[in-house]
């Protein structure tokens, strides 16, 4: 069984055998990053380039130390520190890179489809750390492998995802993965973060918090960007977070089982608050730690094979 | 004194209800005569006086009319000139182009219309009539100096591109246009609502995690210029209509005796907001593709003459400004060589008639633009043809296009159809 | 055409593990602080029957682990199919353990290479010895098995292939010649 694609682009594009191929790996990875020496030797000598047009932590860290656990060389670029502050083009900026023949770029983009478009110019490997509000592909990833380690199984079960849907690629990354793999999704939220057409992509949508959490067996918050917002989608964080944030109390009429899931980083007392966060429920920071055994899967079975 | 004899072709003129195998003459850039063909040894005149063009088998009707052509210059050289944007006309059978005014500096002003105007006598393929500015450089403030533009050669004002926004400025505009005859080509958009959006809103924006612009964005504009028209009773045109409430408020404007007419461009209803999918920059336009139910509307109002022009919107973009991402791209594609095949196609699916669809091309916006002697082959009119080969199959290739620049979706494309000769003024420009 | 013969039987297998795990009493004087790690799959199932056989002899109850050299296998990147991950599970420290590596097939060497590489990585036995069930020859590096059930001389056409009850239902060791090799 192989990976049989240049890139990892979107879940989208993804089908089930490939999803269980990189779940399965990356739950093989994880016992690498309990070791003392957190360290396999398999991509010596391959350079794996972080290029990233947006702020990060979370996934440009655990990028950088999927590919060093995984000897490869690791390069981060950021915006800020690039020639794009000069104005140079992506496009120039991508086939620089490459005359430096990297093995693969991790793209992290504001404008949605720009791993493709860069995919479509290198000959290496793109793997799409997040574009705009296209997809987040190894975010889904290792919420998918967070709630398999948990439930054992992803088919069946029902997952609400509460937030801003319109411009997440969290959520829709995650709404193409939890679907594939059998589980009921709905999403939830104001209608002012409800994007055109939702409804067709398979899941149901409702407006109201309480419902959606009913019967849910996965409650994936999403990150209000308050940044973004200029206060436009809703009136104030005050109301956002009394109508649609998750606290104990909205909590109570939930599974016994349920398990909380955030791709980080959180607003504490917006969309959900202390106690809910770092509580029994949360699996936030399971989360984080499958990120790094899910991105060595990727590394592993994109770069792993021969190049032909 | 040039002599020019086109034979046997199956001539369609709208303007003057003609369709059939006729002889047209033209004699000093002029048509001197349209007679029945006959097929005898020695009928006509010999060879040796005249140029004679074979058109057996071969359409021949008045030189296609672009009223809504972006050729750059001045100012954008680098997309296009005067000269490579009327030789692209040419080769998609366009003997005439209305070019917009969103040049660099702006056509506000006498100066600029003259500068083109002269540029087009040195080195235009086909005749160039300048749009002006409907404010001083498309800012939505202040009146361009209309009466001005008017004198120095525009054959219609708007400030395409951009709308205008201030409901206040353009009821002035329709006004003070109206003394001069000039039409008012309206680019409608709410600018407000969705100002950010890069593609129609809907299904398709979602999953590619783009910004949508729907529809209403287009319609409360036309909504609100129909008003305004009815208000002035000026003559107001719709610029690239994409939507179906576009159409709809178009005709019901008409049937209430409202002066406004509408122009659609062959890609608004040759591909939807699918097309966008994969991100290839040359779908991005503004408007922007929109969704099946449209294509019907629009067809339908080209149908029952809602729409009254077909034009291409050419929109040169250089290779920097598209090879980017998709947030980033430039609006628009190059559309004059294109134009044809694809609305070739309405007639073999039975959407119009080949002649309703020469009449969209050609002698109505000849009639709006009020060009004197274009858009017709009748006696006296000016001798601007275009030959149609309507089986000749052909692959786009955009490395090959006329236009300085290659963005076009339809790249790769089998089409059905082309211009085989253009002719402007008894001169053939193109040829096949 | 592919011919197939068995060459050990249940017997012969059970045979075999029980001589092992004598040797390695005796050559461990005893069995205390030895690990047993199994190569996936099949080693590791001979690694829990060498460990039920060393546990009626001694009385003792030793650690089984399971070490898949997958990552550290000198051929990554160069065949076309990345090899599956399989299972890693070292279940206890093993700094100044004897480890002992158990494999069914002991072929080129290559394997155990890797094996001893991920070893090293966990810590620092004081020792490290590998039982094979079956070796072939045609070692390409400078390895050699402490303990062998049986020594099969085969071509490099032949295919060996050990059968297990865990896995196959059936105890036995195969040996094919393929003939249009």
């Amino acid at each position: 069984m192989r990976l049989k694609r240049k890139d990892i682009l979107t879940i989208e594009d993804l089908d089930r055998d490939e999803i269980g191929l990189i779940l399965s790996t990356a739950e093989s990875f994880k016992e690498v990053s309990d070791r003392e020496i957190k360290k396999v030797p398999t991509l010596r000598g391959r350079t794996i380039i972080n290029l990233f047009y947006e702020a990060s932590t979370r996934t440009r860290t655990s990028f950088e130390i999927a590919a060093k656990r995984m000897s490869a060389d690791a390069i981060n670029i950021s915006a800020s520190s690039s020639s794009v502050v000069k104005g140079e083009t992506l496009k120039d900026t991508a086939k620089n890179l490459e005359a430096m023949n990297p093995d693969c770029i991790v793209l992290r983009h504001p404008s949605s489809g720009t791993p493709q478009i860069l995919s479509r110019l290198l000959r290496c490997s793109v793997i799409n750390a997040g574009d705009g509000a296209h997809e987040h592909p190894s975010q889904a990833l290792l919420d998918l492998l967070t709630v398999k380690q948990r439930f054992g199984k992803i088919n069946g079960l029902k997952v609400a995802i509460v937030g801003d849907i319109a411009h997440s690629r969290v959520a829709r990354s995650n709404i193409y993965g939890f679907i594939k793999l059998g589980a009921r999704v709905s999403v939830a939220g104001p209608p002012t973060m409800m994007p055109s057409g939702i409804d067709k992509m398979g899941c149901g949508v409702c407006y109201n918090v309480e419902d959606a959490i009913l019967d849910a067996d996965v409650i994936m918050m999403l990150r209000i960007q308050l940044e973004r917002q200029n206060g436009c989608l809703f009136p104030t964080a005050r109301e956002y977070s009394r109508l649609f944030g998750l606290d104990s109390k909205k909590l109570e009429k939930a599974k016994k089982d349920v398990v909380i899931l955030h791709p980080g980083p959180i607003n504490r007392g917006i969309e959900i608050s202390s106690d809910v966060a770092d509580g029994e429920y949360s699996l936030i920071l399971n989360q984080v730690k499958n990120g790094v055994a899910v991105r060595m899967a990727l590394f592993y079975l994109l770069l792993g094979g021969s190049r032909e | 004194m040039k002599r020019l004899l086109i034979k046997g072709g199956r001539v369609i003129d709208p303007a003057s209800g003609i369709d059939g195998i006729f002889n047209v003459y033209a004699v000093g850039g002029k048509i001197a005569a349209v007679k029945p063909h006959v097929q005898t040894p020695d009928s006509g005149p010999q060879s040796d006086d005249w140029d004679i063009i074979d058109a057996a088998g071969l359409i021949v009707c008045p030189g296609f009319i672009d009223m809504h052509t972006h050729l750059r210059e001045p100012g954008y050289e680098y997309k296009e000139t005067i000269q490579t944007g009327t030789m692209a006309a040419a080769a998609g059978g366009f003997t005439s182009v209305a070019c917009m005014a969103n040049t660099n500096p702006v056509n506000d002003n006498a100066s600029v219309t003259r500068y083109i105007l002269k540029k087009a006598a040195e080195e235009a393929v086909v005749k160039v009539f300048p749009v002006g500015a409907i404010s001083k450089e498309l800012k939505g403030e202040m009146l361009a100096e209309i009466g001005e533009l008017k004198e120095a050669g525009c054959v219609a004002i708007s400030d395409d591109g951009r709308p205008v926004i201030s409901s206040a400025l353009m009821r002035l505009a329709l006004e003070y246009a109206k003394p001069f005859g000039l039409l008012v080509i309206s680019h409608s958009e709410d600018i407000g609502l969705a100002a950010d959006g890069v593609m129609n809103e809907g299904l398709i924006s979602t999953k590619l995690g783009l910004k949508g612009i729907p529809n209403a964005k287009e319609d409360i504009m036309v909504a609100r210029d129909i008003a305004l028209a009815e208000l002035t009773g000026a003559r107001l045109h719709i610029a690239h209509i994409s939507t179906k409430g576009a159409v709809e408020l178009v005709r019901n404007a008409k049937q209430r005796g409202v002066n406004v007419t509408a122009e659609v461009t062959p890609h608004h209803f040759t591909l939807t907001d699918e097309a966008v999918v994969g991100y290839n920059t040359n779908t991005k336009m503004n408007p922007p593709l929109r969704t099946k139910d449209d294509i019907d509307a629009i067809k339908i109002g080209l149908q029952d003459g809602t729409i009254d022009a077909v034009v291409t919107d050419h929109a040169p973009q250089s290779i920097d400004e598209k090879d980017v991402e998709f947030d980033n791209a430039a609006n628009g594609i190059v559309g004059l060589e294109t134009a044809l095949p694809l609305l070739l196609r309405l007639v073999s699916e039975g959407v119009i008639s080949l002649s309703a669809l020469i009449e969209k091309l050609s002698a109505n916006p000849a009639k709006l633009l009020r060009l004197g002697g274009k858009g017709k082959l009748r006696v006296g009119a000016d001798a601007d043809i275009t030959v149609i080969d309507l089986n000749k199959e052909w692959v786009v290739d955009a490395k090959n296009l006329k236009s300085k620049s290659r963005n076009t979706p339809f790249d790769g494309w089998k089409m059905k159809g082309r211009v085989v000769k253009t002719i402007v003024r008894g001169k053939v420009v193109y040829e096949w | 055409m592919v011919k197939k013969k068995s060459i050990i039987d249940e017997k012969g297998i059970e045979r075999a593990l029980t001589r092992i795990a004598h040797e390695i009493i005796e050559k461990n004087r005893g069995a205390e602080d030895i690990i047993l790690l199994g190569i996936p799959t099949r080693g590791v199932h001979i690694a829990k029957r060498l460990r039920d056989i060393l546990k009626s002899i001694e009385n003792i109850n030793l650690p089984v682990g399971s070490l898949d050299a997958t990552l550290y296998r000198d051929d990554i990147g160069m065949k076309h199919d990345q090899p599956i991950l399989k299972e890693t599970d070292i279940p206890v420290p093993i700094d100044n353990k004897k480890i002992i590596i158990v494999d069914d097939v002991l072929f080129t060497g290559r394997t155990i290479r890797a094996a001893m590489n991920v070893i090293m990585d966990f810590g620092r036995p004081s020792s490290i010895h590998l039982a094979v069930l079956i070796d072939r020859g045609h070692r390409e590096l400078p390895i050699r098995p402490d303990y062998v059930g049986k020594n099969v001389p085969t071509s490099t056409q032949e295919t060996i292939k050990v059968h297990l009850k865990e896995t196959d239902g059936i105890d036995e060791v195969v040996v094919g010649t393929d003939n249009e090799a």
